[in-house]
């Protein structure tokens, strides 16, 4: 059985700029794959050359086993697609949006009516689908979207940043969609930039300038990075802590985070010691120093602080 | 090519259209609007030229000579005036056109049979409206002569000479040579492909700017669909359109409708199909509206004002001119309304510029959705 989503060796080019530099990466029926990556890493790109909207500039794209750049029309009836910007029609009213998506993914005339009605109820919006689709809310309005690219139940589903812009409880909301729609066997292949989002994932690939540069299920991302170990220290303050701490043996980085500081240890019993030390001999009082697990915004981190290293 | 999917585009934009009331009561109003401004403005006829005249002769053959200028259409006399050099004056403040100076021995000299000098002065700062002018005191002078001259002589005779030659002038298709007929039919074509490439140019630029564009793009609806689907949605608001300018065209300026209503409604369709998609790729090709609506307007309106021998003849313009002028295709329906409002002609004359319609709107359609065919970047 091929994988649902394949990416061998990309390329994207822009004229000089390379906006995709040799991606490769897969994706299984029925998972969640999230895209992780700063703006301009090239995650947009990937998406949209798997939908079709770009042609690679070498290497290869598939979807479904069929190569995107062989077959985009058959490929375009098998996936979902929901970009960045909101990009359903404004003027027409939610139920004119669903009707017209309907007609032109070719969803079955006795299907469309279950469909419709699927979707109303799933975006929340049975209430308002004669209502203009530009008074909606944000959270409605990204709802209203996923609807209208599942209409005709695509085996793919590709969301380029859904729940930017959206408040966290409608996000929740979102990603409860997610779920439901992947565990009736959508494949999933959303961009995000949101940390916790990434938490949601089954598998993450982490892009940085263009390349992918770590792939893995978020646990064992954050068990790789245990090679190193985490400390949360918490002092009076903060940037002086940091200047005294930082270009010491054993300390491999220190970040801002909340009220904190993340610092990666080599020896987190060493460390602790030494950091005491130093912050002690600048005079800067200790609140709190402990070891602590990492989330998916310290691998994130880490992983992009060691590209910028590897590439100045 | 897939009926449900065209059915779909097609529905969506005839719903943006009626939403759009503004936009869509502007699209209404604009040819009777153009038709107006430019039937009315755009009349070509010299007549009741601003006359004045300066007889110095004071008899009763000089008043019979500006009688004659009197009774025509063409003259209208402003005033008499007593002195030769008040003529340059009235020219100069623009109140004449034209003065006509009769000298002191005007009748003295008839009557001795010696050639009598009557002198005409012109503004010529408007060169066409004077040479026009003159063309018609010609006229009236060389007729008023040659009646002087039969008259003498068969007093002379004594009896009723035949006149040499008499030309028996009879002007067809336009029989009082009003140039609001020749203009109104052909200012309809022009008023359509103003419109008609109008409507359409925003139609893509907007998808684009609005993101809607890429979404469109993922999906299985084709370039073609697309393409026809927009069309047929705006061919409603140009048949609309052909139909007002039609109607006014002829009651408001009664421009005679002498050949079949069919032929003229068959080839204004087949000459929306091309404006309409020449709007469109326009619009493919500039994904901007503000660039889209000015390409629109420059690509359409200066070819068919100047291009189209609605009112310049192509024929007089110079060869590299002529050759362009070939591909605007407001230059074939313009002979079309001319031919079926004034003429009344069919398809065995006009069969040329019928075929040529039909080539465009496929060329321009084929070239549309090739442009869209092309990827985001």
């Amino acid at each position: 059985m091929s994988a649902a989503v394949e990416v061998d060796n990309l390329v994207k080019a822009f004229g000089d700029f390379i906006a995709v530099d040799h991606v490769s990466l897969a994706v299984e029926k029925g998972e969640i794959f999230g895209f992780l990556g700063p703006n301009g890493a090239g995650k947009s790109t990937v998406i949209r050359v798997l939908c079709g909207l770009l042609s690679p500039t070498s290497g290869c794209a598939r979807v479904g086993g069929r190569d995107v750049a062989r077959e985009p029309e058959q490929v375009r009836k098998t996936i979902g697609y929901m970009s960045q910007k909101f990009s359903l029609y404004d003027g027409l009213t939610v139920e004119e949006n669903i009707d017209f998506f309907s007609g032109i993914y070719g969803v079955a005339k006795e299907r469309r009516k279950e469909r419709k009605s699927y979707v109303l109820r799933m975006a929340g919006l049975e209430e308002r689908k004669g209502s203009q689709t530009r008074l909606l809310s944000g959270g409605w309005k990204q709802r209203l979207a996923l609807g209208c690219a599942i209409l005709h139940e695509p085996p793919v589903l590709f969301l380029d940043e859904p729940t930017s812009g959206v408040d966290p409880v409608a996000r929740r909301a979102f990603w409860d969609l997610i779920y439901e729609l992947s565990s009736v066997g959508h494949t999933i292949f959303v961009t995000t930039h949101y940390m916790d989002e990434a938490e949601y994932c089954h598998r993450v690939g982490l892009m940085y300038a263009g390349k992918v540069v770590a792939l893995g299920a978020p646990a064992d991302l954050k068990r790789d990075m245990k090679a190193y170990s985490l400390l949360n220290l918490e002092t009076s303050d903060l940037l002086a802590s940091m200047r005294a701490i930082e270009n010491q043996p054993g300390i491999r980085d220190t970040a801002v985070f909340g009220a904190g500081l993340h610092v990666t240890v080599d020896d987190p019993q060493a460390a602790s010691a030494q950091i005491r030390d130093a912050l002690a001999s600048s005079g800067i009082e200790i609140r709190r120093l402990e070891p602590i697990a990492p989330s998916m915004e310290d691998v994130f981190v880490a992983v992009v602080e060691a590209e910028e290293k590897k590439q100045s | 090519m897939s009926p449900r999917r065209l059915r779909a585009v097609l529905q969506k934009e005839l719903r943006h259209i009626v939403r759009d009331t503004r936009s869509l009561l502007l699209a209404l109003a604009l040819p009777l609007l153009f038709l107006v401004l430019f039937g009315y403005a755009l009349s070509l006829d010299v007549d009741r030229i601003p006359t004045v005249v300066y007889d110095g002769d004071q008899s009763p053959e000089s008043r019979d000579l500006i009688q004659r200028f009197a009774a025509s259409r063409y003259f209208q006399i402003k005033g008499f005036l007593g002195d030769y050099h008040d003529i340059e004056h009235s020219i100069d403040t623009n109140q004449a056109l034209v003065g006509i100076a009769i000298l002191r021995d005007y009748s003295r000299r008839l009557d001795s049979g010696q050639e009598a000098d009557v002198q005409l002065l012109l503004d010529g700062s408007d060169s066409n409206t004077a040479s026009i002018a003159l063309g018609y005191a010609d006229t009236v002078l060389r007729q008023y002569s040659f009646e002087l001259r039969t008259a003498g002589e068969n007093h002379k005779a004594g009896m009723l000479l035949p006149s040499p030659v008499d030309a028996q002038l009879r002007v067809w298709y336009n029989s009082s040579l009003e140039s609001k007929n020749f203009i109104v039919p052909g200012l309809i074509a022009v008023i359509l492909m103003i419109i008609a490439s109008m409507l359409t140019s925003l139609t893509i630029a907007r998808e684009w700017e609005m993101g809607t564009m890429e979404q469109l793009l993922s999906t299985p609806v084709r370039p073609a669909e697309l393409v026809l689907g927009k069309m047929m949605a705006y061919f409603v608001v140009g048949t609309a359109d052909t139909l007002i300018a039609v109607v006014a065209g002829i009651s408001i300026f009664q421009v005679p409708m002498r050949g079949s209503f069919l032929l003229l409604a068959a080839t204004s369709g087949l000459f929306l199909f091309g404006a309409l998609f020449w709007g469109i790729f326009i619009s493919a090709t500039s994904r901007s509206q503000v660039v889209a609506f000015q390409l629109g307007l420059l690509t359409s309106f200066l070819p068919a004002m100047q291009l189209s021998g609605f009112i310049y003849a192509v024929e007089n313009m110079p060869p590299p001119i002529r050759l362009i002028s070939y591909i605007v295709p407001a230059r074939y329906f313009v002979k079309l309304t001319q031919g079926i409002f004034l003429k009344g002609i069919g398809v065995d004359i006009l069969w040329r510029e019928i075929l040529f319609l039909g080539l465009f709107g496929a060329a321009v359609f084929l070239l549309t959705t090739r442009k869209m065919r092309q990827k985001l970047a």
